[in-house]
């Protein structure tokens, strides 16, 4: 019997044949939805494979390493508590860690309240950069919502959606982007001419299309005004929510996209590095969730000429929606993105 | 959860060429393998060796581009192992590029 876990993170026992059975209806359940290819079935097997080892750590083959980057990476260690300045983390990422890349960022990790302390920022930016060696990013959320009132000047589309105000519910998403693109415009500049070697644009579309949207071009505004700037746009999730449902970038209409389409928009607006996200189902056992996450990056990868770091931290990438989120998934999660779905990074 | 990452399936960070290899897709937008290939050709060693904490080490001291000990002050750091990355990479980065703009100086 194989000892896993369910997206909860509770233990659960299965046979070897309900592993292979839960990873071949993930699979499904992305090629459905995705309408991208299933895995085959060697691939099937490698899965079940990592998921049945009986070591609680596993790792990839020597040679099949991928290179690491970070969302919010520096308040990880704030969060625990630990009162010590950004550069401080920095260079705990880079020397203990062994982090390939550095992502800087503000507690309140959103554009728009950094857009008042950008000078602060810029400081512990420039800091850093004179003591690490390893790529320096900054990261933030565009985070949409925070332009609606009482927060901000816009209206709130969440409750004219309700209302069945449809005209005004998009009217108020339309003006809430330009906001948001003056921000991250604003913000992302900063903090590459502060010397950092670019941004990170977290958690994009949590809002739905429209942020999506707006993070598009303040993507397609930065690499006009910076062409040699790192730009990596990191998902919320799978599903392009269409909370205006009438946006389009580039002729296509953003409500809906998943990876393997979102990608190729991330691309033409300009950005260097993809970051995938596929959501696990809490509901759902682990090897479950790893067939389809592993499906979803796979052909996110193979359709992309940039390249594609999956997330997969709490909640996402096949990884339980747990606080501390257990290694044995974690590690298990890392290993097939890097073997199976031949990711360029996490 | 970083630290889990890692140990799975990390290149290693400055231990090994971790951030080399990653400056190249940041950079450049090279995918994994086109990433590691360069960098290994400009190091002059094999893609294996890119992620072995021995020969790393060893070549990261003789280039003097800085490794996870800071040693007796004389191992190159931060923005000055930066200079040597960008000529050894031939490359610009952003921070050398400010550097050289804020203190005026001509490479």
């Amino acid at each position: 019997m194989v000892v896993t876990r369910m997206g909860d993170g509770s233990f659960i026992t299965l046979s070897k044949d309900e592993v292979r059975r839960d990873i071949e209806e993930g699979v499904a359940d992305a090629v459905k939805r995705g309408k991208i290819e299933p895995l085959g079935a060697d691939e099937i097997d490698h899965l079940v494979d990592i998921c049945c080892r009986p070591q609680k750590f596993v790792s990839v083959e020597k040679g099949k390493e991928l290179i690491l980057s970070y969302d919010s990476g520096s308040l990880k260690i704030t969060r625990l508590g630990i009162p010590i300045g950004m550069p401080q983390i920095m260079q705990l990422y880079e020397r203990a860690f062994a982090a390939d890349s550095l992502e800087l960022a503000y507690v309140h990790y959103s554009f728009k309240p950094i857009k008042s302390i950008v000078p602060e920022e810029q400081y512990a930016v420039a800091e850093t950069s004179l003591v690490t060696t390893a790529p320096l990013l900054y990261g933030a959320m565009p985070n949409l919502p925070l332009y609606t009132k009482p927060d901000g000047p816009c209206d709130n589309a969440a409750e004219l959606l309700p209302a069945g105000k449809i005209d005004q519910a998009r009217q108020a998403q339309e003006e809430a982007v330009e906001y948001a693109i003056k921000d991250m415009v604003f913000v992302s500049s900063g903090m590459y001419e502060a010397g950092a070697d670019g941004i990170d644009f977290d958690t994009t579309g949590a809002a739905g299309d429209a942020e999506f949207y707006a993070t598009l071009k303040a993507t397609e505004k930065l690499r006009e005004k910076y062409p040699d700037m790192a730009i990596e746009i990191g998902m919320a999730g799978e599903f392009v929510l269409g909370f205006h449902g009438q946006l389009e970038y580039d002729g296509v209409r953003l409500a809906g996209l998943y990876p393997h389409k979102q990608v190729k928009l991330a691309e033409k607006a300009g950005a260097s590095v993809f970051g995938a996200v596929v959501n696990t189902n809490s509901s759902r056992s682990f090897p479950w969730n790893l067939g389809r996450a592993i499906t979803f990056c796979k052909a996110c990868v193979e359709a992309a000429d940039i390249p594609v770091h999956a997330n997969v931290g709490m909640g996402v990438g096949a990884v339980p929606l747990v606080m501390t989120p257990p290694i044995d998934c974690v590690s298990r999660t890392s290993a097939a993105m890097a073997e199976v779905g031949k990711l360029d990074g996490l | 959860m970083a630290l889990a990452h890692m140990h799975a399936s990390g290149m290693g960070g400055i231990r090994t060429a971790g951030d080399l290899v990653a400056r190249m897709q940041f950079s450049q937008k090279m995918r994994l393998n086109e990433a590691k290939e360069y960098v290994a050709g400009k190091l002059k060693v094999s893609v294996d060796d890119l992620v072995d904490e021995v020969v790393m080490n060893e070549l990261r001291q003789e280039l003097d581009i800085s490794t996870v000990y800071a040693g007796m002050g004389e191992m190159a750091r931060g923005i000055e192992s930066k200079f040597r990355i960008a000529k050894l990479l031939d490359m610009e980065i952003n921070s050398v590029q400010r550097f050289l703009r804020k203190t005026n100086w001509q490479q």
